[in-house]
């Protein structure tokens, strides 16, 4: 269905291992990610995908291993640096700014593009309120792409969990990401809402060829709509491949079935 | 009287006011304006695409999508051609396009998005002539590859090149298209059969858009809202055929989501809408008032009761007390005005309601607020235009005098009958239709069934076919108006749909649905847990709160001699809502009675075999065509009747 092309590897991910204090949250994890391709990470309750994550937009420093992206490798990310060449990212939980309104939202994933100085910004004078205007029509396009006319002045504390993720994704769109890195943004949704989202997911990589790497929990959306999956089990990586091979991988139907221990 | 025809209407603005605006779509939140001349400039490159891909004249163009600028435009370069667009309505499921497209030998279509193109694909085995189609969003069609699918902006590419080789051209396809050719053919939503095809010619569309206009003075300066199905009459002949015989402003909305905003922002002075648009509207402000805060509340009340009190009398240029006038004037000052404008409708000047009768609450209130809320009567073969009302003579239960040129009469049966310059010119390939309701004499029967009162203005009852008798029992032989019975019921807030049953029975008995909104809200100040739409409407709560609005339209119906005997005696709750998806509503949201009462014989004989609850399944269609079942245990409930001589007093 599609005509997108799937590239070569833009994000390696060698050899990492996290831990908390006498946890460990990850053990020796490599992976990789192809360009315009969506990955998808997967595993049990506290198998580690958050972490990962976050050690892929700096927010955990890993205690080994490198991440290569596009040939510069890194021992560990620092968020403003990871945001800058490129990557946004989605959160489990909701990080919104619930009093403010829909448009305000995802104008602060502008926040990057922004180069004018805050007094100028303050009395919206000259360069300040060109960028403005610019910055604005970017938005405007993030809000027809998802949908969110009716809600453009809402404040986002106001709106049903479904189209509050939606701003999520729309404020992390605004970045114009290379990579984006969508954890969980199917959670607590009801069938179409997840529908929905699929949908806006699928397009989002379709027409701008962002290379989407996503965690998420629903085993039917994840096979449907990803190109390969790694899957995570105690901070190990136990499969790795496409859904079908995932599906039929011995370790993984250990991990979601259950065994004893 | 000069008869034109669309194109040239078209031409004439944009030469004599090329920078005027003539239509505004809100995108990217934004409005943005396309004015006459380069409305203009993209019919011809749109008209000279669509002839080069081979429409002719006289052949049909179906339109489908809501309310575009391009889709407008289309339909002007289809009739610069003299081929003729057939609006279709954009929420029908695919299945329902095969008819009208089959009879019109339909080979091209113009669609709006994604979801039409893949309705216009899904029909290509049964309907094999359609040849090409083009949609104006492409939206997720990137990746479609069909045969004869392409892009609007790809038709009007291969336009230009046209038309920059040909100058005049395009003139000279608009000097043989004639007033008397076909225009356009409405397809009638048909409560049973087939859907009719009403054709339409320039002069019939033109002739009494343009008598509308000078009754009520509009001019180029109004603004008006598109936001109704193109394909229903009603919104074509505001937006479409008033809009280039004035030449006013069509403004399209972002989405049907934002209607609400965009009507505030772009404050119409001339405003259209069918009477659950205005209930819809009341609704919404009412459960707000009940949410507000107590003093707010009390204002509201308050200066509410002086509105209806002096509004429509003030409305109506009648005598009103100084001390009124004052109490209204603040009134307007601190609850009206600011009401007005929260509802977007603070500049109208002239707003109109047809299609179903208005409850008298409901129109009196528009008017107590200081809203031009008048009736007219009309229908799709009558090109709308055959009765209006006048500025100070609006009335709640008539609707209004014979517009200029039109000429009316009632048969002694109580049929309807009308003379006019608007008629259709036909049904399209069926001519035993078109003589059932066409006489030689160039009378139309309209099919409703009403008088004209002492003042001149016309009263609507029902349908005539529907009109019928009871039989047996206490009123044997009394006249029973289904209609006016369920309209009756519907006036009240709390019900969104009724249907009456008692043709050839021996008393009348009702279906309601309660209307989700209201009731849900009166349920929560009630303190009243429900689960879910089907689990309200059984509550014993709500039963009893509905059995209060029957027995309010029975002592209503009492006082009336010649409908006494239709007072509803006993009435159920459905567990669903009536939904046109489910064949149970038209497309212009009329309830199918006589379908509805086979879907749910078992109902019906529960009521009139005297169970006290009954036991129902229903399949249900989702609107991605998916089912789903929905069960209930109905009851039924039995409802205070009044004796006739109430009359006292």
């Amino acid at each position: 269905m599609s005509t997108r092309q799937i590239g070569d590897v833009m994000l390696d991910v060698a050899n990492i291992s996290l831990a908390f204090g006498g946890v460990k949250a990850l053990t020796d994890i490599s992976f990789n990610v192809r360009e315009h391709e969506i990955r998808a990470i997967i595993g049990p309750n506290g198998a580690g995908k958050s972490s990962m994550l976050n050690c892929i937009n700096g927010v955990y420093q890993p205690q080994q291993g490198a991440i290569t992206f596009r040939g510069q490798t890194f021992t560990h990310m620092n968020s403003r640096q990871v945001a800058e060449m490129g990557f946004a990212r989605t959160f489990q939980n909701l990080a919104l700014f619930k009093g403010m309104s829909v448009l305000d939202n995802i104008m602060t994933g502008r926040n990057l593009r922004m180069k004018s100085n805050l007094f100028l910004q303050a009395i919206r004078f000259g360069p300040a309120e060109r960028e403005e205007i610019k910055n604005r029509e970017a938005v405007e396009r993030i809000i027809d792409f998802l949908e969110i006319q009716p809600y453009r002045k809402t404040p986002v504390g106001r709106m049903p969990y479904g189209l509050q993720k939606r701003v999520d994704l729309g404020r992390a769109l605004a970045m114009e990401p290379k990579v984006l890195l969508l954890d969980e943004p199917m959670a607590g949704m009801n069938v179409e809402e997840k529908q929905d989202m699929c949908r806006f997911i699928l397009d989002v990589n379709d027409e701008f060829g962002t290379t989407i790497v996503l965690i998420e929990h629903d085993m039917g959306v994840v096979m449907d709509i990803s190109d390969r999956v790694v899957v995570l089990d105690y901070g190990k990586k136990i499969g790795d491949g496409t859904p079908a091979e995932v599906r039929n991988n011995e370790d993984v139907i250990r991990a979601y079935l259950g065994t004893t221990h | 009287m000069v008869s034109t025809t669309f194109p040239r209407l078209l031409l004439e603005h944009a030469a004599k006011r090329a920078n005027a605006p003539a239509l505004r779509e809100k995108e990217y939140g934004i409005w943005q304006t396309l004015t006459w001349s380069q409305l203009a400039h993209l019919v011809r490159e749109l008209a000279a695409g669509l002839a080069q891909a081979g429409l002719q004249r006289g052949q049909h163009i179906v339109i489908v999508g809501a309310n575009r600028p391009r889709l407008s435009a289309s339909m002007l370069a289809a009739q610069s051609l003299g081929a003729i667009p057939v609006p279709l309505y954009q929420d029908a499921a695919a299945a329902e396009y095969a008819f009208p497209m089959n009879n019109a030998e339909v080979a091209f279509a113009i669609v709006e998005d994604q979801e039409q193109v893949d309705k216009m694909l899904e029909l290509r085995e049964t309907c094999p002539q359609l040849k090409r189609v083009w949609f104006d969003d492409p939206r997720g069609l990137r990746n479609y590859s069909e045969p004869g699918l392409a892009s609007l902006d790809a038709l009007i590419e291969s336009g230009r090149g046209h038309v920059s080789e040909q100058q005049g051209w395009f003139d000279e396809q608009v000097k043989r298209t004639q007033p008397d050719d076909v225009a356009a053919m409405f397809f009638t939503s048909g409560t049973t059969g087939n859907p009719k095809g009403v054709v339409h010619t320039h002069f019939t569309l033109t002739d009494l858009a343009r008598a509308g206009a000078i009754f009520d003075n509009l001019s180029s300066a109004e603004e008006v809202l598109a936001y109704l199905p193109p394909a229903w009459i009603g919104q074509n002949i505001f937006s479409y055929a008033q809009w280039l015989v004035c030449g006013y402003v069509v403004n399209c909305p972002e989405s049907a989501g934002t209607v609400m905003i965009d009507l505030k922002e772009i404050g119409p002075t001339y405003y259209f809408a069918p009477p659950s648009v205005f209930e819809g509207l009341l609704t919404s402000v009412m459960i707000r008032m009940e949410d507000a805060g107590a003093l707010k509340r009390w204002l509201f009340h308050r200066f509410m009761a002086i509105a209806r009190r002096t509004g429509p009398t003030l409305m109506d240029g009648g005598a009103v007390s100084f001390g009124d006038r004052a109490l209204y004037a603040l009134g307007n000052l601190c609850i009206y005005g600011p009401l007005r404008n929260t509802l977007g409708l603070s500049r109208v000047r002239v707003a109109y309601t047809a299609g179903e009768a208005i409850g008298p609450d409901l129109f009196s209130f528009y008017r107590a607020i200081g809203i031009n809320l008048k009736q007219l009567y009309g229908s799709t073969e009558t090109a709308v235009f055959v009765c209006m009302q006048p500025d100070n003579q609006a009335k709640a239960d008539t609707v209004g005098v014979p517009c200029e040129g039109v000429e009316l009469k009632v048969t002694t049966s109580g049929e309807i009958l009308i003379k006019s310059p608007g008629l259709l010119k036909g049904y399209y390939k069926n001519a035993v239709a078109t003589d059932e309701v066409l006489s030689p004499e160039g009378w139309y029967r309209t099919g409703d069934a009403g008088f004209v009162d002492a003042s001149g203005h016309l009263k609507i009852i029902d349908r005539v076919k529907d009109v019928g008798r009871l039989q047996g029992g206490a009123h044997d032989g009394a006249m029973f108006a289904p209609k006016y019975v369920e309209n009756k019921l519907k006036f009240f807030p709390y019900i969104k749909e009724a249907v009456a049953f008692g043709d050839k029975r021996d008393r009348v008995c009702a279906f309601i649905n309660i209307d989700f909104n209201a009731v849900g809200n009166w349920a929560e100040r009630k303190n009243l847990p429900y689960a879910g739409y089907t689990d309200l409407a059984q509550k014993p709560e709500v039963y009893a709160l509905i059995r209060d609005c029957v027995e309010k339209a029975n002592a209503d119906l009492a006082a009336d001699d010649k409908l006494c005997g239709s007072q509803i005696s006993r009435f159920l709750v459905l567990h669903k809502e009536l939904d046109a998806d489910d064949g149970e509503l038209t497309r212009s949201s009329k309830v199918r009675r006589g379908f509805i009462g086979e879907k749910y014989g078992v109902l019906v004989d529960a009521l009139y075999g005297g169970k006290t609850s009954q036991y129902i399944e229903t399949l249900v269609k989702f609107e991605d065509g998916r089912t789903g079942m929905v069960a209930a245990d109905l009851q039924i409930s039995d409802a205070k009747t009044f004796s006739a001589v109430r009359r006292a007093a």
